[in-house]
């Protein structure tokens, strides 16, 4: 039997297996919050069910002192609480790894393997022994999960007491079953196995400076900072964290102070093609406004982000992006909504994208996606996914600049319409292709009609195919214009390197964490994620330095790589994919396995 | 939905409301619908109501959907802005503007194939919400710009221009209104300005959803003879149930006095909606009573026809958002943004 005793510190990975609907999410949060709080680099990935209740879900922590997030390709240990998916857990547990299990009942002897370490706790059997009511025997069975790896992983007691104090001061009750449930695994770990084991963790001071965060409640904040007072949404997965968070935040913060009264309007609608109109409705008002959704709500919306497109209404929407085709696999994550969020509705369009790849970013972009929507007049696109959006990332603490001042665009006061001989809303007056835009119910002389119909550059209906091509002309070089506004890619040059790995979004932890492996081994390359489009000039500067482009992305049909084609210069041989469309977060091993195969290098063994 | 600006010819006579101005200040541009369709005369009607209530132009937003009907907020109001969104999707937009900017005055146009096909589930939404609009449909029971095809609101047995009987159950939009729960639920016709501008200007001064039924016959694709849409059935078989006399807040009490029972019914402005029942004790505000009334009025074949129920006090929208008072796109952004000191604290909750 090969077993590593080697103690490994602050780097392991940790798998649970649970039943949803049990309150499992709570114990593994539980878990996330003490490796942070003890200064460890942490990651966590949800792993669940499109389901209410009684389906296999599972939680990963990663827990690695060098802040490499991605999703961990092997486990250490396996909490297998789940007796249906016991036989695929206890797989996938590492050779020399550990398996704990709730003992109540015996163990399957088949799925036993002798080149792992299995902790058996009787955690159903203590609980009915200590809990009443079938709902809290249930719900603390969880927590003894926790105490049993407080003892097996050296956490610190005194981090979870203070967790349990600051989460439960209101609910004495709570807080006590909680402290019994984990002393009663704590207790029988000390005492029966020999604790702690050789991956265990140690206090440290990685995570100052940061906090723990989901990318959607990060994008809701960006909302709120941004000054957004409408958001009209249908509830979809991964999205509806969005809003939810939206609304928390309102609740705390968008009440007026003298009067109570709610300072925005959540509304949500009856369908997605209901919301993207309210959007534009409240936007041609001149309020911030927002939807939050994932791939198959954009597809619903299509109709109208053309009108925006053509009619020129600012709009913001966060593609949740999810596994499609059609409703696909709804609680994993993809990257299969490029091409439908760029060029989205029928006819010519192009839509501005940014593209963030964790929490913060989802704050920042999220305030500058406003800003660029009113500067050019469009709908703009935040598209992130169910990985970024939903699970908790360590991330910097976000930052505020109190003197930021929204960008309006180029809207005109009552002042300006009445110095103005005459207003036309679809003239290139300062010939950068946005025209002046002015808002309902501020002057007479600024009043327009607002139309999905063929229109002229005065604003009139037109068939005249000349006086309608001045139109979309222009729209598209001011589209074009937005690329050297969207964020910059984000770079990191090697010495020496000639090979350019490209990639986008969710993707940037594993990336950097197989570039980092590869520079170990010698093999030297650049790195670019892409982080809007239209892309920006240094996006093709990048590709066309380098013989080979290898761009890894999490979609079957390479939709970043094809963009890159259709939308640069760059020849299509320069470019090789690497791509993983199975749902789960990207890990670093799929990376290198795919670099190494595409570099000719020989594969080195990954477990 | 080609425009053509009107001739700017002023009358030094021209009488002016409260705001200075007069009603040719309240059209729009050259109406391009076939001559003699109703919904021209609804155009007029509204002009008259807008010029008549002193609402400056540009304190409305007109909206509309597509099709025919969703051409004439062209007409009307030229200073005032105007959105002609996508087919059946108004409701959403009049939505999220009103959600935005609850200080101006909401008319929304649309039709019998904008409203009661692809946009029958905004419709019904929009009244759910009780969004603080008037909506005027304007109904004629087919499609024109496609050349004359049956609409959901066509009558079982109505006739198209090719000869072809209609066999299907049509959706009535009034009495759907009332069944929806909608607030303001009238009923009226092109051909009868009389009867419509009160109706009108009560809806517009309603704080709620006012649907406005207008029955508006198609000269061109449904205005023979077997159409039960046409002028001519309509005014054949049109019954007013009710008469409707609206008093402005202010106004001077113009309306000439009806005979028999006059129901007053006073308006979240204040001003003041007077019903004359023409139906042996009708009362609108009498939800079941009006839908009662609606179908057997239907039973017989004719078209029931006033303001034919009013609910008041309602909440609109805001008020069960519980929004500010003033709109929403006017708060300075000082008052939206936490500001840095708030980040910070918030981020102490995450760690």
């Amino acid at each position: 039997m090969d077993r590593d005793t080697r103690a490994r510190i602050n780097d392991f990975s940790l798998k649970i297996g649970t039943v949803n609907g049990t309150g499992s999410a709570s114990a593994n949060g539980l878990l996330m919050q003490a490796v942070f709080r003890m200064g460890v680099p942490v990651s966590g990935k949800n792993v669940f069910p499109s389901n209410i209740q009684g389906l296999p879900t599972w939680y990963e922590i990663r827990v690695n002192s060098d802040g490499y997030d991605a999703r961990a390709a092997q486990f250490d240990v396996m909490v297998a609480m789940n007796p249906k998916t016991h036989e695929r857990d206890i797989t996938e547990v590492r050779t020399g790894g550990y398996v704990v299990y709730d003992s109540s009942r015996p163990l399957d002897e088949a799925l036993m393997r002798d080149d792992v370490t299995f902790f058996g706790v009787p955690m159903s059997k203590m609980c009915v022994e200590n809990f009443s009511g079938a709902r809290e025997r249930l719900l603390m069975t969880n927590i003894v999960y926790v105490g049993t790896l407080v003892a097996l992983l050296n956490i610190d007691p005194e981090v979870v007491r203070s967790l349990l104090d600051e989460k439960f001061s209101a609910k004495p009750k709570l807080m006590e079953s909680n402290e019994v449930a984990i002393r009663l695994g704590y207790e029988y770990a000390k005492e029966h196995f020999d604790c702690p084991l050789p991956v265990q963790l140690e206090t440290s001071n990685g995570t100052e400076g940061c906090v723990l965060l989901t990318g959607n409640a990060a994008a809701a904040l960006g909302c709120v900072y941004a000054g957004a007072t409408v958001g009209a949404w249908y509830p979809i997965t991964p999205a509806t964290s969005v809003m939810d968070s939206f609304q928390a935040f309102c609740s705390r913060f968008r009440q007026d102070p003298e009067t109570g009264k709610n300072l925005y309007c959540i509304i949500q609608a009856e369908d997605e093609l209901a919301a993207i109109g309210m959007v534009l409705g409240a936007s041609w008002m001149g309020a911030r406004a927002f939807t939050p959704t994932s791939g198959a709500g954009i597809s619903l919306m299509n109709e109208f982000i053309g009108l925006a497109y053509y009619a020129e209404i600012p709009a913001v929407l966060f593609d949740i992006q999810r596994t499609g085709p059609s409703t696909g696999m709804p609680t994993r994550t993809q990257q299969g909504d490029f091409f439908e969020v760029v060029y989205a509705s029928h006819g010519d369009t192009k839509h501005i994208a940014l593209f963030p790849s964790e929490p913060s970013e989802c704050f920042y972009m999220s305030v500058q996606s406003f800003d660029i929507a009113e500067r050019f007049q469009t709908p703009v696109f935040v598209v992130s996914d169910l990985d970024i959006g939903m699970n908790d990332w360590m991330c910097e603490r976000l930052e505020w600049d109190d003197d930021y001042v929204p960008d309006r665009g180029k809207v005109l006061s009552a002042e300006e319409i009445e110095g103005l001989e005459k207003f036309y809303r679809y003239m290139d007056v300062d010939g950068d292709g946005i025209p002046y835009r002015t808002l309902p119910g501020v002057h007479p002389d600024g009043a327009y009609f607002t139309r999905g119909s063929g229109h002229d550059r005065f604003g009139r209906y037109t068939e005249d195919g000349d006086l309608y091509k001045e139109v979309v002309d222009r729209i598209a070089i001011k589209i074009e214009s937005a690329a050297e506004s969207v964020p910059a890619p984000e770079m990191r040059p090697a010495e020496g390197a000639q090979i350019g790995v490209v990639t986008v979004g969710s993707c940037r932890g594993a990336v950097i964490e197989a570039i980092d492996r590869l520079a170990d081994e010698g093999v030297a390359v650049d790195y670019m994620r892409v982080r809007g489009f239209p892309f920006a000039e240094s996006v093709e500067e990048f590709l066309q330095a380098h013989d080979t482009n290898i761009v890894v992305e999490q979609n079957r049909d390479a939709q970043l790589l094809r963009l890159l084609i259709l939308e640069t210069g760059i020849e299509k041989r320069k470019l090789e994919s690497v791509r993983d469309y199975r749902g789960f977060p990207l890990t670093a091993e799929f990376v290198l396995d795919g670099v190494r195969e595409q570099l000719g290098l020989i594969a080195t063994e990954v477990g | 939905m080609s425009q053509t600006a009107k001739p700017v010819v002023r009358h030094p006579r021209l009488r002016k409301n409260a705001v200075g101005l007069t009603q040719r200040d309240y059209e729009g541009s050259m109406s391009t619908l076939c001559a003699g369709c109703g919904h021209d005369s609804i155009t007029a009607a509204l002009v008259q109501t807008f010029y008549e209530l002193d609402i400056p132009p540009h304190r409305a937003a007109k909206l509309s959907g597509i099709g025919c009907s969703s051409k004439t907020p062209a007409y009307f109001l030229g200073e005032a802005h105007g959105f002609n969104s996508v087919h059946g999707r108004m409701p959403s937009i009049a939505t999220g503007a009103n959600a935005a900017n609850c200080e101006l005055v909401y008319i929304g146009v649309s039709g019998d194939g904008d409203s009661l096909s692809i946009g029958l589930g905004q419709l019904c939404h929009a009244m759910r919400r009780n969004i603080d609009m008037t909506y005027v449909l304007e109904n004629n029971g087919v499609y024109g710009l496609t050349k004359g095809q049956f609409s959901a609101s066509a009558d079982i047995g109505t006739m198209s221009k090719r000869g072809i009987a209609n066999d299907m159950y049509p959706i009535d939009p009034a009495s759907l209104a009332l069944t929806l729960g909608a607030t303001f639920v009238a009923r009226s016709f092109s051909g009868d300005k009389g009867q419509l501008v009160p109706i009108l200007k009560a809806g517009l001064r309603h704080k709620g959803f006012a649907l406005v039924d207008v029955i508006s016959p198609c000269v061109t694709f449904n205005d023979h003879q077997g159409s039960t849409k046409s002028y001519a059935h309509t005014r054949d078989h049109s019954t007013e149930v009710v008469h409707t006399d609206f008093v402005p807040l202010r106004g001077e009490i113009t309306a000439e006095q009806a005979e028999g029972a006059v129901t007053a019914v006073t308006m979240h402005d204040g001003s003041t909606v007077r019903f004359r029942s023409v139906s042996e004790g009708y009362d609108p505000t009498d939800r079941d009573a009006a839908y009662t009334n609606l179908r057997e009025v239907q039973g017989r074949g004719e078209v029931a026809t006033g303001l034919l129920y009013i609910d008041p006090t309602g909440q609109d929208m805001h008020m069960f958002e519980n929004t500010v008072d003033e709109a929403l796109s006017t708060v300075p952004y000082e008052k939206l943004c936490p500001g840095s000191e708030a980040l910070d604290k918030l981020q102490n909750r995450w760690r």
